[in-house]
């Protein structure tokens, strides 16, 4: 049905061909992990804490092993398992490391918390099982806000963590901050609260783990973003050596970041798996994923921000809360979302002052971990409101405000120390609003008897975090580079190894495109292997952006180092200079200046493996060559502007969104459909954030959203189609000048969105900043009601 | 989340299904759709012994027209009711229909399952006692016709004994200007609040206000005597007794109802 | 080994084919596709009838597997997404449609979405994008923000409507 479109004459890389991946997930034979079934497979499940705090007086599984189907039962105290523990090189006084048994021992930190695994014939037996349980907490007062956790005299979730905090860091503190405060035309100040969310790749998390007697290996093949660290962290807590653990990655129905942490579940069931000597699976269900999983996002800001009377912006002063749960994640640690939030809040502009104090407080709630964006949703929004905070008080026009203070020279070094590599930031904001005007909704806006209002996000996204960039978050595992081996079979086709892992970003695809232009070959030519510890040498996964950026560079200088082999081999065969050859971009390599003189990679590779006698002296036989690459510098920013325009009922509080423009610029795309794919995908999920999504809980600590009735994924019906216009800024140290596309869409949909909601409010005095928006306090705001307390608790 | 083993009896006739349940009693639980109970079940909410399936009871899945009546068998299903051509007479039956969940949830969920099952949201309980349908239910003793303003006891509790099988609902009359709205968060969720209208009958029913769908005596009285839609809004929300909950506040609730009602009688008005 | 009091002889027809089983009545048709007759292709979402990831055709309408014990389909036609594409593996106009429009990332929900559209388009051929998108409004997807999956049914359907008039003109003028 559809025809390659190829960009440039003869490249692959910037064309939307079909993609790999499509044709076995369309027929319904794609290979997730619950599609897997071995011979005498068990099936296992978890007994968790009903408690949100507790100490745990006694688990007493016999009646549980007598429940008809089920096999085995265990404990913490059963299988003595190592503990997950997450590190950063930090002083006591910043951060407080947290041990995460992979089953609670004596204390219980939040409901859901895993207690016992159960074994079964079958999942129905297995939940049978889980019932049986009977386990005794003694109860203790939880705590389950950020407030509470702060609160003098809060108890203790962890006895190690004074205050319930676990990160406390002041990266920023521009000298003389106050005076430039004391002595602005203008200052404004934002204190919001952002709710509590859920990755939700709709693919719960899973595991089938079993030992394998010939290889000597635990085999598990999991749900992860992060093969290598599970390896490592299994490795660790079951003893066994690294090389006795092989982890691999079936498809994968996304993650979105809640799979690139280390969970106990993994290690819990790969660790009896072992001890019986029998495959075992597990398979999160829903309302596990909804209660148990690694959430994120719930934080608390109190933001400041200095202007002069012309609307430049002079400072930014902020306190960043983040309510982080029971337990640091690993490897990332409770640090991730305050570090994120302080090293980059400053955006993309100018600000010439910063002070900044990031906090992780633990409270009784399900731990979290990354989720697309990671704390950029927030810290964006944030900014965005000052923004138009400033704005309104200085009687500037929102878009003029932030024209005037956008970087737009390049390189940019900022307040945070971060260098910013070239990107559109002004063009696409410009762009966004002509776009929006020539549309007339503007016009639209200014309506008698309707209530709508338009609202921007600017934003950047740091992509290829490379190791120097993550070295400053000091967390113990840096993950940065990347590497990749190309290696020719004998038939002249490639096999590709990379550490990165597509879920969803079609990296069979999109890999092979960069492959394919290097070597000159057809892409069906090229195969790409991932997530295997065994087969890949090493590998950080796929988060933050980084695949193409990295994973992508490394996959393109491998392909040119074994391009340098091929034609050094030719060039001896021919006879020639090695210089006098060349690629010819028809899967061969010709003399420069001969075209005719040629030889394929077929004639080349039966050389190198069939004939290595006629091989050149100190040419070894095989034809395959390994590269890493990293990023040195502070990584790529891509960035974009979002125009949002909403309308309110002020008969519901009801919020339906007119019109969705994006103008986005991750530099060269290598796919175009897939780069749209992850903006429209990533602005459904920000949008779901702003008026959906939010994890709850009651006063006692029990999850109050855990089925998908509580917990509102949007539908189509939610949400809107997607304007998406391209502006490409080529990186200048990537292979082929891409930049990441993964995470943009998620962070400028809530600041986009909220500023539309509060344009439209604009009549009525009243500023929403929480999120998710409460439908009820739209409501009260259009009909001129006080703010409800709880709109803000 | 997989349900509690249970022995499974598929009923034949309505008398089969009534004997199985008057020898299984509180352990039993009847299904036809399946759309809520499956669900609390695979929950293991709901865990009942034994499940009495009256899905393939001849003769439940008719709808026909009676005189001004409508007759709907119990095994209807919404998407039936949906997609039917029920004439104006009877269209507020259909177009309602379209809150009901969703497609895939509409084609398997049935008209008296709904009505069982009670939810106090549930688009059929409000336009039962709307049109002030009766639920004919069957028996050890028999069949019996419960009037809809009986039927409803409270959160999911109806006058139905635990032995009987409802077998058909029994709309009386025409219902040409009438209509039924919601409002929720997201589309196929249960409503916030409801409210259906009968301009031609005087009746204003609301759900999401009460254990039970409401009737609203002082707006049936504004329609009667002629008030305006925002009037009659107005006596709706000033009759009813709500309580703050977590994430709806009284007042919030008490706004919705006023909207509500007041949409609902402007649709109803429309259609002449 | 479940509960052999409790098991029950159930014939299911699953595209096309016959099957005799052995189950647990509390099996959902979902876990039977998948597990007792190892057609994978349809996945498992929530359990609880909102994401749809599990939608099937039972007597060709949409379903969702698991809201439905398998007994209470017995004697039901039941088609799943591997019954779309040919014998031979070539994909149906819908799934073409769904890779040309870049409607699927991840893949998990995709094979609900097909059985849903492939119902939904059989019953209502002429349904318009606000239709679809109303139908689409069914299941969850979480990678592609819908668009392109409403795009993509749109795309098919009006293919299969243009066919059809194809064939109509040409019997006419035949």
């Amino acid at each position: 049905m559809s025809e390659p479109h190829f960009r440039r004459d003869g490249t692959w890389v910037g064309a939307s061909v079909p993609r790999r991946e499509d044709p076995r997930l369309l027929a319904g034979r794609g290979r997730f992990v619950d599609d897997i079934s071995l011979p005498g497979m068990l099936h296992a499940q978890f007994v968790r804490s009903t408690v949100a705090h507790g100490g745990v007086t006694s688990v007493d599984l016999s009646e549980v092993r007598e429940v008809p189907g089920v096999v085995a039962a265990f404990s913490a105290a059963d299988l003595d398992l190592g503990d997950i523990t997450a590190l950063l090189d930090r002083p006591p006084h910043e951060f407080v490391p947290t041990d995460m048994p992979v089953l609670a021992r004596d204390r219980v930190r939040f409901v859901g918390e895993p207690v016992a695994i159960v074994v079964a014939q079958d999942p129905y037996a297995a939940e049978d099982g889980v019932e049986a349980a009977v386990v005794e907490y003694e109860e203790l007062p939880p705590v389950v806000s950020d407030t509470a956790a702060l609160a003098e005299g809060a108890p203790l979730v962890h006895a190690e963590a004074h205050a319930n905090t676990l990160v406390d860091v002041s990266l920023f503190a521009t000298e003389g901050i106050d005076d430039v405060f004391a002595q602005a035309d203008c200052v404004v100040r934002v204190r919001t609260k952002t709710g509590r969310q859920n990755a939700l790749p709709l693919e719960t998390r899973g595991v089938v783990a079993d030992w394998d007697d010939r290889d000597e290996q635990l085999r598990v093949q999991t749900t992860t973003q992060v093969p290598h660290q599970v390896r490592t962290v299994l490795a660790r807590c079951v003893g066994l050596r690294e090389q006795q653990v092989r982890v691999t990655v079936p498809d994968m129905g996304g993650g979105f970041g809640q799979k690139c942490v280390v969970g106990r579940e993994e290690i819990a069931t790969a660790a009896v798996a072992l001890r019986l000597r029998r495959p075992v699976k597990w398979i999160e269900d829903r309302r596990d994923a909804l209660t148990a999983a690694f959430l994120a996002r719930e934080q608390r800001y109190d933001v400041r921000a200095a202007f002069d009377a012309e609307g430049h912006i002079l400072g930014l002063d902020a306190d960043v809360v983040c309510d982080m749960g029971a337990y640091s994640c690993y490897p990332f640690t409770a640090g991730i979302e305050p570090l994120m939030a302080s090293a980059e809040m400053p955006s993309v502009y100018k600000v010439p002052a910063y002070r900044v104090r990031g906090r992780a407080v633990t409270t009784n709630k399900a731990p979290t971990g990354p989720y697309r964006g990671v704390s950029r949703p927030q810290y964006v929004m944030v900014v965005e409101r000052l923004m138009e905070r400033a704005a309104r008080e200085l009687g500037i026009d929102p878009v003029e405000v932030r024209r005037r203070n956008l970087i737009t020279v390049f390189p940019y070094t900022g307040i945070n120390g971060i260098t910013y590599d070239p990107g559109s930031y002004r063009e696409s904001l410009d762009l966004c609003e002509h776009v929006l005007r020539d549309e007339g909704w503007y016009d639209v806006r200014a309506e008698q008897g309707r209530v709508i209002g338009i609202g921007y996000a600017c934003f950047s996204e740091r992509t290829g975090y490379g190791s120097g960039a993550f070295a400053q978050r000091r967390m113990q595992v840096v993950p940065g580079f990347d590497i990749s081996e190309v290696r020719m079979d004998t038939s002249g086709s490639l096999v590709v190894t990379t550490g990165t892992l597509s879920h969803g970003q079609s990296h069979e695809t999109t890999m092979a495109q960069i492959v394919a232009d290097r070597l000159g070959v057809d892409l069906s030519r090229v195969k790409i292997v991932q997530g295997d510890t065994d087969r890949v040498t090493y590998g950080f996964g796929s988060f933050a952006s980084r695949s193409i950026t990295i994973g992508g560079s490394a996959a393109a200088a491998a392909s040119v180092k074994l391009g340098d082999q091929l034609r050094e081999i030719a060039a001896h065969l021919l006879g020639v200079d090695v210089d006098a050859t060349e690629l010819d971009g028809a899967g061969g390599v010709r003399v420069r200046d001969d075209h005719g003189r040629r030889l394929s990679y077929e004639d080349i590779a039966d050389v190198a493996y069939l004939r290595a006698h006629l091989l050149p002296k100190g040419v070894g036989p095989g034809l395959s060559a390994t590269a890493s690459f990293d990023v040195g510098g502070d990584g790529t920013f891509s960035n974009a502007t979002h125009g949002v325009v909403v309308e309110l009922d002020p008969g519901t509080g009801g919020v339906e969104i007119l019109r969705y423009v994006c103008v986005e610029d991750c530099g060269v795309a290598i796919h175009p459909q897939v780069v749209e794919g992850q903006c429209r995908g990533g602005i459904a999920q920000g949008i779901a954030g702003a008026l959906f999504e939010q994890v709850t809980y009651d006063d006692a600590g029990q999850p109050q959203s855990p089925s998908f009735m509580e917990y509102k994924v949007p539908t189509a019906a939610e949400i809107p189609d997607v304007e998406i216009h391209h502006l490409e800024t080529p990186c200048a140290f990537t292979a082929n000048g891409a930049k990441g596309a993964g995470e943009g869409g998620t962070i400028g949909a809530p600041a986009a969105v909220l500023n539309a909601v509060n344009d439209a409010l604009r009549a009525t005095g009243v500023e929403l900043d929480d999120t998710p928006i409460a439908r009820e306090t739209v409501h009260a705001a259009l009909n001129g009601q006080p703010a409800l307390e709880d709109a803000r608790a | 989340m997989k349900p509690a083993a249970f022995t499974y009896h598929r009923a034949r006739t309505v008398a089969g299904a009534v004997g199985l349940l008057t020898e299984f009693g509180d352990d039993a639980k009847v299904v036809a759709g399946g759309q809520s109970l499956v669900a609390m079940m695979n929950f293991r909410l709901a865990r009942p012994e034994h499940l009495v399936d009256i899905s393939r009871i001849p003769g439940l899945d008719t709808i026909t027209r009676d005189g001004p009546a409508l007759r709907l068998g119990a095994l209807v299903t919404h998407h039936t009711v949906e997609t039917a051509d029920l004439g104006a007479d009877f269209r507020v039956l259909s177009e309602a229909m379209r809150w009901v969940g969703h497609l895939p949830i509409r084609t398997r969920g049935t008209v008296a399952g709904s009505l069982a099952h009670a939810d106090a949201t549930a688009e059929w309980c409000l336009l039962a006692v709307l049109l002030d349908a009766e639920v004919v239910a069957e028996g050890p003793a028999g069949r019996r016709a419960i009037p809809a303003a009986e039927f409803f006891h409270g959160v999911f509790t109806t006058a139905l004994e635990p032995d009987e099988v409802i077998v058909e609902v029994v709309f009386p009359r025409p219902a040409r200007r009438a209509a039924l709205t919601e409002f929720a968060e997201r589309r196929g969720d249960f409503a916030i609040v409801a409210a259906a209208v009968d301009l031609d009958a005087y009746r204003v029913v609301l759900g999401g206000v009460a254990p039970v769908p409401l009737r609203v005596p002082a707006a049936e009285a504004v329609i009667a005597g002629g008030g305006s839609p925002s009037e009659a809004g107005e006596a709706a929300t000033a009759a009813i007794e709500v309580r703050d909950e977590p994430g709806v506040s009284a007042r919030y609730r008490r706004a919705l109802t006023r909207t509500l009602v007041v949409r609902a009688c402007e649709e109803a008005a429309a259609r002449v | 080994m479940p509960d052999m009091s409790r098991v029950q002889l159930v014939e299911l027809t699953v595209n096309g084919e016959r099957h005799e089983l052995a189950i647990e009545p509390r099996r959902t048709l979902v876990d039977v596709l998948r597990h007792d007759l190892g057609l994978t292709g349809t996945h498992v979402g929530c359990e609880h009838g909102i994401c749809g990831a599990c939608t099937v055709l039972v007597d060709g309408a949409p379903v969702r597997g698991c809201l439905v014990f398998a007994v209470q389909v017995e004697g039901g036609e039941i088609r799943t997404v591997e019954s779309l594409a040919a014998p031979d593996g070539s994909l149906s106009d819908l799934q073409q449609a769904f890779s040309a429009h870049h409607a699927l990332q991840c893949g998990f929900c995709t094979p609900g979405f097909l059985m849903l559209a492939e119902g939904y388009l059989a019953e209502r051929p002429e349904a318009t994008k606000e239709e679809i998108r109303e139908v689409v409004a069914s299941n969850l997807c979480r990678c592609t923000g819908y668009q392109t999956i409403v795009e993509a049914i749109d795309d098919c359907a009006g293919r299969r409507r243009a066919a059809l008039q194809a064939r109509l003109d040409a019997g006419r003028s035949a």
